[in-house]
């Protein structure tokens, strides 16, 4: 056997191995659920092991006491509540001790507060909670077309982390800067779902309003243009989704006519309102802290984290598997009248 | 008598290399001392050369070279001339068109896919000098030019996805990007963009004889090397005497399907097949976005897209005003 025939055995054992080891195998059995029109491929397909563990990460904490709403206000009881003094002081203290495990509890209370003196507001990740239980009474208040009344709290995306690890910052696009070759057009490289498009299609699409639709119309052309970049960019979003929430495009589209609405599932109508919803916390919610977080808590291009899809559904279709924390947490609902 | 009855060839006649018949007058001649490979001669004639490149193969292997350099390197420049990065992301870099911003500007930045052009330009001249190379062997050996027109449709498909289509779109940015990963998003963007490629008839035509054409590949294959016992596979001789083999080849089809295609006329059904399948498929990327913007809406409107029940009711664009 000559020098090349055994080389071309060792290329093709590594490539074989290669494959056996890297790609992302789903081995049977798998749970399939047809959703839409006999023919049109429609169905969701789940690697029955994978589901099951989605739903064993996403299990729901236990609250840490009963509640009691009775009492003196927290207002009464602590100075500077300004947005939970209408709790009950016993409410408030549960309220807490929740947070800290939600959202710090390595750091513990010291995490917000100055420990010398809790009403302080020394610490500045206390004004962010605020304006983060804030946001939380926007969007179970004004986005139940998303969250329904399910509703999302702190854990929803914190899942006891300080930051939440499913977050997204403003990215230089790839390709050398100012050089005189090697244009990326913003992709090309290892992107979102191992796609070699847009690494950045958030900036555009859920930190702004960017358009998202690329279809036209009309049958023939007409002054709708769109360009196959800016396409590739909404493709991108769409493969972010699909990855976040663990399922295909027919969860929402018949793919035949992907801008259809009259022939997309009721899911696609969740996300539309899912997609507003990011855009409005981002620019609303989470923009506006930019000035009140150190440097080290900021992005490489000096922006906060913000919120996508993954933020919340962590890989399955509906977070923490549809279960509400509100029925225990009932101040986080809504706004004081 | 020797076997054929294996996907490669078990038998390897060894003689004086065969050097070829004479060239015309102003032909250079052909280079290299011819040698024998066994391993080749596995899969196909073991005597490897003499070759005739001539000028236009020359020129063509040029300008070839520095289209793939200028591709290579600016997916270097791309990684920062990082090698160990060029390696481990080797399938999603690309040479992207440019910008839609510079429409179809006889040579944007190099920095903003002047590149591409250049690279585009460069491959296209080594493309076609390579065609005229094959169209002038052909005609040196005095034979038809069925090759080349058979290239030439392979090059219509080229000319259409990177040139021609972009000239009338007026952007250089609809062209594909020269990538392994990028040219497949491309293509699923471009089938996105323009309402599903699938509704596009030219692209079913297309389809037709791509598949068509393995079909017949896979069936006249599998009916020579099934007479190859019989010496089937020795067309010269078939051409002026008929034995059992063609006859059994014949009648095999005409046993199953009813119907079979001649000794010559087999040939002709592959060469229309593998010709029709980019001709198909050219002229359906050239009415995307020219004459037909969403190919799913137009099939609607001529009838062509049945319609499905509607078993999501009320389903309507939020964004209009619906579900509410």
């Amino acid at each position: 056997m000559n020098i090349w025939t055994g080389l071309l055995a060792v290329v093709a054992a590594f490539l074989t191995v290669a494959m056996f080891a890297m790609a992302d195998w789903d081995l049977p059995p798998v749970d399939n659920n047809q959703t839409g029109f006999r023919g049109t491929a429609m169905v969701q397909i789940g690697d029955i092991e994978r589901l099951a563990e989605g739903v064993a990460a996403n299990q729901v904490p236990e609250p840490p006491w009963e509640l009691d709403t009775s009492g003196p206000r927290a207002s009464e009881v602590y100075e500077n509540v300004p947005v939970l003094g209408h709790l009950s002081s016993d409410q408030f203290d549960r309220l807490m001790a929740a947070i800290t495990e939600w959202v710090s509890p390595e750091e513990g209370c010291a995490y917000c507060h100055n420990e010398e003196n809790l009403a302080s507001d020394d610490v500045y990740t206390k004004g962010v909670a605020r304006r983060m239980l804030q946001m939380t009474w926007d969007i179970n208040t004004n986005w139940t077309d998303h969250v329904a009344q399910t509703g999302v709290t702190c854990y929803t995306c914190h899942r006891g982390h300080p930051v939440p690890q499913n977050v997204w910052y403003k990215e230089e696009e790839p390709g050398p800067t100012g050089g005189w070759a090697g244009y990326t057009a913003g992709q090309n490289t290892v992107s979102v779902g191992l796609t070699s498009m847009h690494t950045d299609p958030f900036t555009a699409l859920l930190g702004d309003y960017g358009e998202i639709r690329v279809e036209g119309l009309d049958a023939l052309p007409s002054d709708h243009v769109v360009s196959i970049q800016d396409t590739e960019r909404s493709y991108a979003l769409m493969i972010h989704m699909s990855e976040a929430l663990g399922v295909n495009c027919t969860f929402c589209h018949n793919t035949r006519a992907v801008q259809e609405w009259a022939q997309s599932t009721p899911q696609r109508m969740t996300a539309w309102h899912g997609i507003e919803m990011v855009r409005a916390l981002n620019i609303e919610h989470l923009d506006p802290l930019q000035p009140v977080f150190p440097p080290s808590r900021l992005g490489p291009l000096g922006d906060v984290a913000k919120t996508y899809c993954t933020t919340c559904h962590q890989g399955v279709q509906k977070p923490l598997n549809g279960d509400s924390m509100l029925g225990d947490f009932p101040s986080l609902s809504a706004a004081p009248p | 008598m020797a076997e054929y009855q294996n996907i490669f060839t078990r038998v390897q006649v060894r003689a004086a290399p065969d050097l070829g018949v004479d060239l015309p007058r102003h032909d250079t001649d052909r280079a290299g001392k011819p040698f024998f490979a066994y391993w080749i001669g596995w899969l196909g004639n073991a005597q490897i050369g003499p070759i005739y490149l001539g000028w236009t193969g020359i020129v063509s292997l040029l300008f070839g070279f520095a289209a793939i350099e200028i591709i290579g390197l600016n997916m270097a420049a791309s990684v920062n001339w990082d090698p160990i990065e060029f390696v481990r992301q080797l399938p999603w870099l690309a040479l992207e068109p440019p910008p839609p911003e510079y429409g179809f500007a006889f040579l944007p930045p190099l920095s903003e896919g002047g590149w591409w052009v250049m690279a585009g330009f460069f491959l296209t001249i080594s493309i076609l000098l390579w065609w005229v190379r094959t169209y002038r062997r052909a005609r040196a050996l005095g034979m038809g030019t069925h090759v080349a027109w058979a290239f030439a449709s392979a090059i219509f498909l080229f000319l259409v996805l990177g040139f021609i289509r972009p000239a009338l779109m007026g952007s250089w940015s609809e062209a594909v990007p020269f990538g392994i990963f990028p040219h497949l998003d491309w293509t699923t963007a471009f089938s996105l963009r323009y309402g599903n490629l699938h509704y596009n008839p030219f692209h079913a035509l297309s389809i037709v004889f791509l598949y068509g054409s393995v079909l017949l590949f896979a069936m006249h294959g599998a009916t020579i090397l099934a007479v190859s016992r019989l010496g089937g596979e020795r067309e010269i001789e078939q051409v002026t005497d008929r034995g059992t083999a063609s006859e059994r080849a014949a009648l095999f089809w005409r046993w199953t399907m009813g119907f079979n295609a001649t000794m010559e006329s087999i040939h002709r059904w592959a060469w229309w097949f593998a010709v029709l399948t980019p001709l198909t498929g050219g002229i359906g990327i050239l009415l995307t976005g020219t004459v037909v913007d969403n190919w799913y809406l137009w099939s609607v409107k001529h009838g062509v897209a049945p319609p499905y029940p509607d078993i999501f009711q009320g389903m309507g664009d939020p964004a209009m005003g619906a579900g509410q």
